[in-house]
């Protein structure tokens, strides 16, 4: 579907796409390995089927963009400079986390240097806070955009709407990303929904909405790549709905037995990597020899990342009380 | 020094600090051309524009959201709730995000919430409430409700300083009602440091906001009874000047704590609490609430005028103390 558009990225680059995308999977499959060794104290979401939309979205952003993630976009806090050892720490609740222990899996996994706004449960908060980077981006006059995500289950919370019709009417310089994989934990789409295409909610808005392929990292990469274009030259927010399916658990801990088989079946076929993968291989753009080395650094960084966590120290329990409020 | 009421004291502060600080804006509904609906934000939009007086369209999840992210930006937003009553609408923003940003990852989120706030106007019971009881319960918020000019000033400005967010509650009843000498310069006023507002050795009445002028005029009434009464504005819930609160009464030996808000769980449990636990030996009387009663604020006047304490009740129950 995206020939075309893939010809137009250079090959150095869709490498790079296929290896955040496949750290993001080992990171992925790791953390839910070291759940069930009862290495991490609470859960851990999965991102199988995401990692498309995380990464190929987030790889466009810029050093000064801003970043307002959700539960399902590990992808784009690697591309964003978060280090394996520091995801890891925080599932582990160790000090070396960036919230230090206090908040769990990819919760509050936040650091303002590098511009990622840790988010809460409620979902999905993450695109007021997104709104406001974009506001401070217009504020200062600076060429900034800042990239959200929700899924289909956050776009029934009121605060979806409200957020989407303020960034409108601001000509925020904001992205939001839906993340529509069909499930908000047990309950399927067509119990939440009664519109094919959520991005025809956009229009309600006056902004543009358009409906993708989630499992495609090249058709994410082309539609955020418009959309992020329109938001720095200043014509405000676009709604992107990717469409894909969970492909586990809504986190480590749940079969998720409530999944057709067959709808599992039909979509694990578009694993959003094996398909790049087999695409840049017919190609010509992938060869066993590089694709075996971007394994060996996949597994020895993912790797490096869990001793990194595991050798963290826990927090102390004496610091419990400090940090509610900032001294300065 | 010019006399200035409580609004146009709130007003000169943000005057002030928006001169002063090139970070700090101001958003929500109407405060724009319009001036806001008490006109706490008057003037601004003529001098500062568009950009840093932000007309929202009625929305205060995304609107307080958006203050967060901003505020996280290194941006000064200074939110305006129409009256304290819609604050509800936007609560996850403020008591799950802002509340607990610093602490979970260390983020710095400045952010001020400004809410007019109160009842004593017959507005019925969605223009009148007091929360400030829902926003003590979430760590990582400080809660500030001057009860004069000058302190709405100083303590405003403070405020919009503080790394912190912080919900700042306005009396409406008190916006133009008294007027007071209010320095032109800028001051800060502490937050955390309540205020002896009249000095007296048998009762003391712990208080806030509106109700400090009637614990004021209810001293006055028992000062010709012979009866001395400390009035103790705490100015501050979170952080609490529990000193201030503890030094008077081990003074008084007595504590009326009196709000405005409703009884259950109200912040004067809290204080009560405090003064059985900390200062129990020095009671000469259980520490005694004087509030409004369980129920939601009526509009009529005579059940407003039931609802709401007020000096007359304030002084019947501190003769009841007195007495005990
Ligand atoms: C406001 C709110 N209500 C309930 C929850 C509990 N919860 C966590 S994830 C989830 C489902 C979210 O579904 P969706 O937005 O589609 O994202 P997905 O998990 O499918 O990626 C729910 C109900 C929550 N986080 N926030
Ligand atoms: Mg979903």
């Amino acid at each position: 579907m995206s020939a075309d558009s893939m010809n137009k990225i250079p090959g150095e680059k869709l490498l790079e796409l296929l290896y955040w995308m496949m750290l993001t999977r080992r990171i992925d499959d790791r953390c839910e390995a070291l759940f069930k060794q009862g290495c991490f104290p609470g859960g851990i979401f999965s991102q199988e089927g995401h990692e498309a939309i995380s990464v190929g979205s987030a790889i466009l952003l810029e050093e000064g963009d801003a970043i307002a993630p959700m539960h399902r976009d590990l992808g784009a806090y690697l591309v964003r400079g978060m280090s394996p050892g520091r995801i890891f720490a925080q599932a582990m609740g160790r000090q070396g986390a960036p919230s230090g222990g206090r908040d769990v899996n990819t919760h509050g996994l936040g650091d303002i240097s590098l511009r990622i706004f840790g988010y809460v449960s409620h979902l999905p908060q993450s695109m007021g806070i997104a709104l406001g980077a974009a506001y401070s981006f217009l504020y200062r006059k600076e060429d900034r955009v800042a990239l959200t995500y929700f899924g289909d289950g956050a776009s029934s919370e009121g605060g979806c709407h409200e957020a989407l019709n303020l960034a409108a009417v601001l000509k925020a310089p904001v992205v939001f990303i839906l993340e529509n994989n069909q499930y908000a934990y047990s309950t399927p789409i067509e119990k939440q929904c009664l519109v094919e295409n959520l991005s025809i909610r956009a229009e309600g808005y006056g902004i543009p909405g358009v409906t993708i392929d989630g499992t495609d990292v090249i058709s994410v990469m082309e539609t955020t790549r418009e959309a992020i274009d329109r938001a720095r030259g200043g014509d405000g927010p676009t709604l992107i709905e990717c469409k894909n399916l969970r492909l586990k658990g809504h986190a480590a801990h749940d079969p998720a037995d409530y999944i057709p088989p067959d709808l599992l079946r039909r979509w694990k076929k578009r694993d959003p990597i094996s398909l790049f993968r087999e695409r840049l291989e017919n190609s010509g753009l992938l060869d066993k020899n590089t694709l075996a080395e971007l394994q060996s650094r996949v597994e020895a960084e993912t790797e490096a990342g869990v001793e990194w966590a595991e050798a963290s120290p826990w927090p102390e329990a004496a610091t419990l009380e400090e940090d509610v409020f900032s001294d300065a | 020094m010019p006399d200035l009421s409580y609004i146009e004291a709130i007003n000169q502060a943000l005057h002030q600090e928006m001169e002063r600080d090139e970070n700090v804006f101001v958003l929500g509904e109407d405060v724009g051309e319009f001036g806001g609906a008490f006109k706490a934000t008057a003037g601004l939009y003529e001098k500062f524009g568009r950009r840093r007086v932000l007309d929202t369209p009625m929305c205060e999840w995304a609107f307080i959201g958006l203050a967060n992210g901003a505020a996280m930006m290194g941006l000064k937003p200074v939110v305006e709730i129409q009256f304290a009553d819609f604050i509800s609408t936007g609560f996850d923003p403020i008591v799950q995000y802002a509340a607990t940003t610093h602490y979970r990852w260390g983020a710095k989120l400045p952010l001020v919430i400004r809410a007019p706030w109160g009842g004593g106007a017959c507005a019925g019971p969605f223009h009148s409430q007091c929360k400030e009881a829902w926003f003590a319960h979430c760590p990582g918020l400080k809660i500030v409700i001057p009860s004069t000019p000058h302190d709405a000033k100083g303590l405003l400005i403070s405020a919009i300083r503080d790394p912190n967010p912080v919900i700042f509650f306005e009396p409406k009843y008190l916006y133009r009602r008294q007027k007071m000498e209010v320095p032109l310069e800028t001051y800060a006023s502490p937050l955390g440091k309540a205020a002896i507002r009249r000095e007296g050795s048998a009762l003391s009445i712990i208080t806030y906001g509106a109700m400090v002028p009637e614990a004021l005029e209810a001293a006055e009434t028992l000062s010709a009874e012979n009866i001395s009464c400390e009035v103790v504005d705490l100015r501050t819930l979170v952080p609490l000047d529990k000193k201030t609160v503890l030094d008077s009464v081990r003074k008084t030996s007595r504590a009326l704590i009196v709000h405005e808000a409703v009884r259950t769980a109200g912040f004067g449990a809290e204080v009560a609490a405090i003064i059985s636990e900390e200062a129990f030996d020095a009671l000469d009387a259980p520490p005694a609430r004087l509030t409004a009663p369980d129920t939601p604020v009526p509009y009529s006047p005579p059940l407003e005028k039931a609802f709401r304490p007020d000096a007359d009740k304030i002084a019947v129950r501190a003769r009841e103390l007195i007495r005990y």
